[in-house]
């Protein structure tokens, strides 16, 4: 990387520890729009391989969830890493590249999807894995394992007038069907429950 | 149904053919064209696709949330069920993560069997996806030509794992055993015929008019738009892009191997075809080198906090003993940090990003899955296309719904 160009343009990043030899950058919220603009206009990142989205925990206070974007530049064969951390964490928030990269769409829903955090600025913002009724963020540190009693997915023929409908045995996964006569995963299954793993650790 | 419904909003222009009369039609979940549990909606106008909507998810498990709960070894079976067309290089990617995080160099040796599994691994995803493709232009022949093939292949893995399917072969630092005898022996064989079969499966359909009339010219993606939606792999490189991460973030010493990297020129179907074709020589090439110069010496490294000691030490030695226990029930201990690291697999570039606070439980695995990458791309690819040539656009692009929906 041309560091004297990339110090001269993207001072404004904080440089952040890296054990695997990528560049790693801490990026505040209001910067990442530009900074991904300026990767992809001026340092040849042609790509946004990933965004992954993270939850540093109860602990981490208002700063808790975040995403971690990965850039890669086909031309210059490397990579670059921008951690970018939401400023509440009651309503996490980020504003969406979209604009600058086509596929931050689904990789964005995702993160909405499974981690709860919104992109502002996304054009059709909505859960990709799990159903549009799913009322949880699954991949939330205080989300257990065993998963929570959800509403079964309305079926999509839902308003026809007069089709009964009945949902499809097991509909919604085998976490989520009460209804089937199952009893809830964690009295099925009690090793499912948050913390089972923390014995290991204790041994 | 409303606007809303749709998550693409750009429907396609049709420059006058528009009709005005749309139809909504569900393709899938459960339907021979879509290779797994996709579910496309589609706005037609007649034959036209106006917009579309991908909706995925029926195979969600929930990987990235159990990989929090578990030790690294403890992931990699369920690596396999992520691209379960290509378990094998999964595996290795998984653990060539878990290995960049920790700092551990594998061993030579354990280097280039991985080389060969991986490209084993290709061989048998782009058959299984040559084959399907092939289906969907409407030869059956392919087909059976095909999966003769990689049922070879299976056989090998077999041979060396023990499953067919679903391998769970590689280990953090090493892998879980090393080569039966003669295994390398087979593998060459296996070669000897599969290259004259590949020309055969390549003389059957690559110069056949109705394959060409039904996949050229269609479904074309440029260079920018493909790296725009961040495709890679053999989608990318049909589409004139050079990219290799083999070549370019070398790793388990793909530099040391002589091999091309084949590009494509329009970015159609029919160059995602040849790409792929063209792969599979490519690794031929490579697995050939790398029985050539298969160093002798161990499999894992040494080192007792990573890999299991041997079965006779743990019998005889207290130490031993002790660090077996604490493997198993602790896993490897892998230090403070974060990682990222893609391995360019059959189906495009894997990655895992993996933060770790210490010790055998990751803290936080995210799957960069190429087949999610692929199929959101479909929402600017598909519009504009008839619908017959829907089946031929998703055959090209090969995804696995397994690795899409994690």
């Amino acid at each position: 990387m041309n560091s004297e160009k990339f110090k001269a343009e993207m001072g404004f990043l904080k440089p952040r520890k890296s054990v695997d030899g990528i560049a790693a950058f801490d990026c505040r919220r209001e910067d990442l729009l530009k900074a991904a603009k300026l990767l992809r206009d001026d340092f040849e990142f042609q790509a946004l391989s990933d965004i992954a989205s993270i939850d540093m925990g109860v602990e981490a206070g208002e700063s808790r969830f975040g995403a971690v974007y990965h850039f890669y530049s086909h031309t210059k064969k490397y990579y670059i890493r921008l951690v970018c951390m939401c400023e509440s964490s009651s309503e996490p928030e980020l504003p969406s590249l979209c604009s600058v990269y086509k596929g931050a769409d689904w990789l964005e829903r995702e993160a909405y999807d499974l981690m709860g955090i919104s992109f502002e600025g996304h054009p059709r913002l909505k859960r990709i894995l799990m159903w549009d009724s799913y009322p949880w963020h699954p991949l939330r540190k205080d989300f257990p394992l065993a998963g929570r009693e959800a509403p079964l997915p309305p079926s999509f023929e839902e308003g026809y007038k007069g089709v009964e409908i009945k949902p499809a045995p097991e509909e919604g996964g085998p976490f989520h069907s009460p209804s089937c006569g199952h009893k809830f995963s964690p009295e099925r299954e009690p090793r499912s429950v948050d913390g089972a793993c923390e014995r290991v650790d204790n041994i | 149904m409303s606007d809303s419904e749709f998550t693409y909003s750009e429907p396609a222009s049709l420059a006058g053919l528009h009709t005005g009369e749309k139809m909504i039609l569900n393709v899938g979940p459960s339907h021979p064209a879509t290779h797994g549990v996709l579910r496309l909606k589609l706005e037609l106008d007649g034959d036209m696709v106006l917009r579309v909507d991908p909706i995925v998810g029926q195979l969600h498990r929930g990987q990235e949330k159990l990989a929090e709960n578990m030790t690294y070894n403890q992931f990699i079976p369920f690596t396999d069920r992520l691209d379960y067309l290509a378990p094998m290089a999964n595996n290795i990617a998984f653990s060539q993560c878990v290995e960049k995080l920790a700092g551990i160099d594998v061993t030579p040796r354990c280097k280039a069997i991985r080389v060969i599994c991986a490209e084993l691994s290709r061989i048998s995803s782009h058959l299984v996806g040559l084959a399907a493709y092939g289906m969907d232009a409407g030869s059956w022949t392919v087909f059976m030509y095909c999966y003769t093939q990689r049922e070879k292949v299976m056989t090998l893995f077999e041979e060396l794992t023990g499953a067919r399917l679903t391998n769970s072969y590689s280990r953090i630092g090493g892998l879980f055993r090393d080569m039966p005898e003669c295994w390398l022996g087979n593998v060459n064989a296996f070669l000897n015929q599969f290259l004259p079969a590949l020309d055969e499966i390549d003389a059957l359909i690559t110069r056949n008019k109705i394959f060409i009339d039904r996949a050229a010219g269609i479904g074309i993606v440029d260079a920018k738009t493909a790296m725009q939606w961040g495709l890679t792999g053999a989608n990318l490189r049909a589409s004139g892009v050079a990219s290799d991460l083999r070549k370019d973030v070398p790793y388990l010493g793909y530099e040391d191997y002589d091999f091309d990297i084949p590009i494509g020129v329009h970015g159609d179907c029919y160059d995602r075809w040849l790409v792929r074709i063209e792969e599979m020589r490519q690794s031929a090439r490579i697995i050939r080198q790398a029985i050539e110069k298969m160093p002798d010496g161990p499999v894992n490294v040494s080192d007792p906090k990573i890999t299991l000691p041997k079965k006779d030490g743990v019998l005889r030695d207290m130490e031993d003993l002790i660090n077996n226990f604490v493997l198993v029930t602790q896993g490897p201990y892998i230090p403070e940090g974060e990682a990222y690291f893609e391995a360019d697999n059959p189906k495009g570039a894997l990655g895992f990003y993996i933060v770790s606070k210490g010790g055998g439980v990751p803290y936080r695995v995210k799957i960069r899955a190429p087949s999610f990458v692929s199929l959101s791309a479909m929402q600017e690819l598909l519009p504009g296309h008839h619908m017959s040539d829907v089946a031929i656009i998703l055959g090209s692009f090969d995804f696995v719904l397994g690795e899409c929906d994690r």
